[in-house]
């Protein structure tokens, strides 16, 4: 398929493969959303547990969390990292199509293979780490592979700079394929077993799960989503990026100093003090290079907020960007040991992960997909515009919804837990602060519902317009 | 200092160096002591590996996503030693593969759950939470006292944690199918597993069931040891003076061995 850009030569992209793991991105971002909404109302009224075994919420609440990890937030990456390569590199996608194909359905079938076992009880019972060594086998030479197709293309580029949103990507790519060797080095209990005990124990064990957690948000859910940005936002609003200078700093300050935030997880329990102590420096230093992104992001727009008023595409970006400033300045404020001791096991933390993956990574990602299927899909325009803007408020008005639930309940829970009556005894039972925390379950879901619906309209959007008889060869 | 960043910026390959060596910088400092420093374990007394009936109770915890909505990781914080107990000392969770600290209060804080609730308290909330606790949202399990526990091999499980570090030996391991239907039972002779693990074992028949030994049997086994092993009215954790000592000690002993091995050159 060919198209025409900007260069004075004419490039014949990749966009087979891209179509692909687009749709995915759709396919699973419902699945992913559905399976909140549902763990969410389960909470809400536990009858919907419906007590069976393969339905229980300590069973589907692995299914939620990988789907929308990596099922959605894998496919997007893959879709949105593998076009903008291409398009900063001016040169088509390196390696075969059985080699791009292995790697598209490699994926879906880690993810399928994984999302099975948990229904059935096959995990590794490690937070965004569960599927087990069969999976985590299958997921290396996929993961290798697009490595190399990545790579590769950006050394077949054109032009001899490599555009930052490539520096990110790379870094993603890399630690992730580290993160996720560390932490899932295991031994099978037999070879004919699903099951296998992880190489580490105790203390230790769960020091490098949450070096694996948090950075799982930092390299796969950030690097990987201020990729997109960096490539998405100056697109949209045509406007360079605000500061080169800032985008170096960011860069190597946001991936040194990301790596050692893991123990912020961990504060006041029997980890030992030093590493909490180095978990929270790093973790409050860590609020500049990702404000730096932010501004970096925001500023671009400097000279083109006007945009903001026509295109809600544009609007779904700088949203994500917003709501990404917001998460790293909430994520370091947690971070510190007193704070913490009030958030931790609470429902404010799952606010803050919300803010995150829906606000920022959820949002960025629908704005990247809404630039790009027009364009893989050789039409002039998405199929509606103003659909586009009702998911953007139907998203939008979720995600506030959610937050603001879960900061009321988990504020509740942390000072309910802490308190105590004037005989110097705790005032509440913990099905006391338990009850308290029902009605915010009951918005909270309905917030996800919301947030669902948003979904099932650009799946509807994506729709129409790549069934939309009218081709176009308009330059895009 | 930008110009130096231009050649990086135009070779892949040395941004891919650099950016392995930066991000590999954190996870050493913070991972690599914790294998080495001794006070990461405290040396305290009472610790044991689980009994396999244990052990099998411990899979299904984990294979049923408890951690989800359960910590086992008590704070040093005092409205959390005032409401569950000691604060969890590293010592405690050793034996755990992975640790299941949790990361989610939902529910109560199981660290030292063991002995506080009957065996038929918790067979009934876990058959149906809302029987013992009118509000609670927890999932019903009713299906584990209707599956027998997953024990015919359980020697494996102990076989491979013993690789990595769990101190069982060949006769616990030998002998741990026969140790698992024993410890679900009063009817059957249980001195030998009291033997190989220990008077605190808890010998009876959890689900109210003596004709099976069912995977409720195996979880409530679990439960009711958790956090009841280490004699915290025995453990003091180390002043400074007491650290500073046992540092000496170390060091003695490495100058100690360090002379050696230039005595032996």
């Amino acid at each position: 398929m060919t198209s025409t850009h900007n260069t004075s030569s004419t490039v014949d992209y990749n966009y087979d493969i891209l179509k692909l793991f687009t749709l995915a991105a759709t396919f699973w971002g419902i699945f992913g959303f559905f399976a909140g909404v549902l763990i969410a109302s389960q909470m809400a009224f536990p009858i919907l547990n419906l007590n069976l075994e393969y339905t229980s919420f300590g069973r589907l609440r692995p299914l939620h969390t990988s789907a929308v990890i990596f099922a959605f937030g894998g496919n997007v990456l893959f879709a949105s990292s593998l076009f903008v390569v291409q398009r900063t590199s001016a040169s088509r996608l390196w390696g075969s199509d059985s080699l791009h194909k292995f790697i598209f359905w490699g994926y879906q079938a880690f993810i399928v293979i994984a999302a099975l076992g948990y229904i059935f009880g096959v995990t590794q019972a490690k937070e965004y780490a569960e599927p087990e060594w069969y999976a985590d086998l299958l997921l290396l030479p996929v993961w290798i592979s697009y490595f190399i197709v990545f790579i590769m293309t950006l050394r077949n580029r054109k032009e001899p700079h490599i555009y930052v949103a490539n520096w990110f990507f790379l870094a993603f790519i890399v630690t992730v394929a580290i993160l996720h060797i560390v932490n899932n080095l295991s031994i099978p209990l037999r070879i004919d077993s699903t099951q296998s005990y992880p190489l580490f124990g105790g203390v230790q064990s769960a020091m490098i799960q949450w070096w694996y957690g948090h950075n799982a948000v930092g390299f796969f859910l950030t690097a990987g989503f201020i990729g997109i940005m960096y490539y998405f936002v100056p697109k949209r609003a045509n406007r360079p990026v605000y500061s080169y200078r800032l985008s170096i700093l960011h860069f190597w300050s946001l991936i040194f100093i990301y790596i050692w935030a893991g123990p912020h997880h961990l504060h006041y329990t029997s980890l030992p003090d030093w590493v909490q102590n180095l978990g929270m420096t790093f973790s409050i230093m860590l609020w500049m290079p990702s404000w730096g992104g932010m501004i970096n992001g925001m500023m671009t727009l400097s000279g083109a907020w006007d945009k903001l008023r026509t295109d809600p595409v544009l609007r779904f970006l700088i949203t994500a960007v917003a709501f990404y400033g917001m998460s790293t300045f909430e994520g370091p404020l947690m971070s510190i040991k007193s704070v913490n001791a009030l958030s931790h096991y609470t429902d404010w933390t799952i606010g803050h992960v919300h803010s995150g993956a829906l606000g920022w990574v959820a949002l960025i990602s629908f704005g990247a997909l809404y630039h790009i299927v027009p364009i893989l899909w050789g039409k002039k325009e998405l199929y509606s515009t103003k659909l586009v803007n009702t998911h953007f408020w139907l998203a939008t008005v979720g995600i506030v919804l959610y937050i603001v639930a879960m900061w009321i309940s988990g504020i509740s829970q942390g000072l309910m837990w802490r308190t105590y009556n004037d005989m110097g005894n705790l005032q509440y039972s913990f099905i006391d602060v338990l009850r308290a925390s029902h009605p915010l379950y009951v918005v909270r879901a309905l917030g996800g519902l919301l947030f669902l619906g948003g979904a099932c309209v650009m799946a509807y959007n994506f729709y129409k317009t790549i069934n939309d008889k009218t081709t176009s060869n308009q330059l895009i | 200092m930008l110009q130096h960043h231009d050649k990086i910026e135009r070779n892949s390959i040395i941004l891919l160096i650099l950016t392995v060596v930066v991000i590999s910088i954190g996870g050493l400092v913070e991972i690599a002591p914790l294998f080495r420093l001794e006070t990461t374990i405290e040396k305290v007394e009472g610790m044991r590996p689980y009994t396999p009936l244990e052990l099998a109770g411990a899979k299904i915890y984990k294979r049923e996503g408890c951690y989800g909505c359960h910590s086992q990781q008590v704070r040093v914080l005092r409205d959390e030693v005032e409401r569950y107990g000691h604060y969890s000392i590293a010592a405690e969770s050793m034996y755990d593969y992975p640790f299941q600290w949790g990361s989610k209060r939902t529910g109560p804080d199981l660290a030292r759950i063991g002995g506080k609730y009957s065996d038929e308290w918790h067979t009934r909330h876990l058959t149906n939470p809302r029987d013992v606790v009118p509000e609670s949202i927890m999932p019903g399990y009713k299906f584990l006292t209707e599956n027998d526990a997953k024990i015919s091999k359980i020697g494996d499980d102990m076989e491979v944690l013993r690789k990595i570090g769990v101190p069982y030996t060949d006769e616990m391991i030998q002998n741990g199918v026969s140790d698992a239907v024993i410890q679900a039972s009063t009817e059957r002779e249980s001195e030998k597993l009291i033997q190989r693990y220990g008077k605190k074992v808890n010998v009876r028949d959890f689900d109210g069931n003596p004709q099976r030994v069912s995977e409720m049997d195996a979880l409530v086994a679990y439960l009711q040891m958790l956090g009841t092993l280490v004699d915290f009215t025995k453990f003091e954790p180390l002043t400074i003076k007491e650290f500073n000592e046992m540092n000496a000690k170390i060091d003695n002993k490495q100058q100690q061995k360090s002379n050696e091995n230039k005595n032996a050159k």
